[in-house]
């Protein structure tokens, strides 16, 4: 059962044209946790002399692996839309380096779903952003 | 002392189009989003022109939540780096030849940003204003409100920290 959700998940992520268009990719589901990654690359950066990576691309990141890991919690019966979202941004992401997301729902109602999330490059002591945000829990 | 004569519209908005068009477009993923600035004076209004890379939900379909968080955060840095430039700007001390040469003035950096999503972005044009509340040598504060047909219904809103370039005396 689990797995079927975890799957559709999946499938429905890997459909999202904007995360397509950035080459987001989803590496784990399952149970109220998602992890997914953000290749580096030109078309992202924020800030062209130092190659550094836009916070708004970071942004899209969080709101997709927090969304997946909201949906992904056996409590969760479908889909999800952020009600609100805070990132913070402790340091420059690495050039060149991919960032790695990790998210955990680890509260659910019946109508709002709490998650957080970590963000990370290559560098796994030192995150580059953390997240915590509302979804919804839609009925069925 | 004689008061100087204004200098001539033609050359006013010259200077501050290049000046915001330097801000812009030299940022990639500001060109990958396709955000463009509007200006009225000193007021400015961001424009993200619908594409359909910009989907997040195909099903219903919306605009993707971290598309409307960059396109927020990407209001409230280019508003309040203008706003910080704008005497410069004015005042003819902004150094053109550098812009061109492609050196950008340093941009504010995002210190952390707060979003509310109130309705789903609808698969069309949206725009945003930011509101500087407060600015400091250090830290500043930045509200922003993003609609879409409708200006008195917001499709989101966000507030920012950020901290400020260090000022070259």
């Amino acid at each position: 059962m689990q797995g079927d959700k975890s799957k559709f998940a999946e499938q429905f992520i890997n459909l999202i044209p904007h995360c397509q268009a950035l080459g987001m990719k989803l590496t784990g589901i399952g149970d109220g946790m998602a992890e997914m990654e953000l290749p580096y690359s030109e078309q992202i950066v924020g800030d062209p002399e130092t190659g550094v990576v836009h916070g708004g691309a970071v942004s899209a990141l969080m709101d997709t692996c927090c969304g997946a890991a909201a949906m992904s919690h056996p409590s969760s019966p479908s889909g999800t839309a952020t009600i609100d979202l805070r990132i913070d941004y402790m340091r420059a992401a690495t050039p060149g380096q991919a960032i790695r997301t990790r998210a955990e729902c680890y509260h659910i109602t019946r109508s709002v779903a709490f998650v957080r999330a970590t963000a990370l490059d290559d560098d796994t002591e030192q995150p580059v952003a953390t997240a915590t945000g509302a979804f919804t829990v839609e009925r069925k | 002392m004689p008061r100087s004569r204004p200098d001539p519209v033609q050359v006013v908005k010259q200077r501050r189009d290049a000046a915001l068009s330097a801000l812009v477009h030299g940022v990639p993923y500001i060109q990958f989003l396709g955000i463009e600035f509007d200006r009225r004076g000193d007021e400015l209004t961001a424009i993200l022109p619908y594409d359909d890379k910009l989907i997040g939900n195909p099903m219903i379909p919306a605009i993707h939540g971290g598309v409307t968080a960059g396109f927020l955060e990407t209001t409230a840095v280019i508003g309040l780096a203008w706003a910080s430039l704008w005497d410069d700007i004015e005042a003819g001390r902004f150094d053109m030849e550098e812009l061109t040469r492609g050196h950008l003035p340093r941009l504010p950096k995002t210190i952390d940003f707060t979003l509310d999503y109130l309705r789903s972005g609808l698969p069309r044009d949206a725009y945003a204003r930011a509101r500087v509340t407060r600015s400091g040598r250090r830290y500043a504060s930045v509200q922003v409100e993003a609609w879409q047909d409708q200006r008195d219904q917001p499709f989101a809103q966000a507030a920012g920290h950020f901290l400020m370039p260090a000022r070259d005396e």
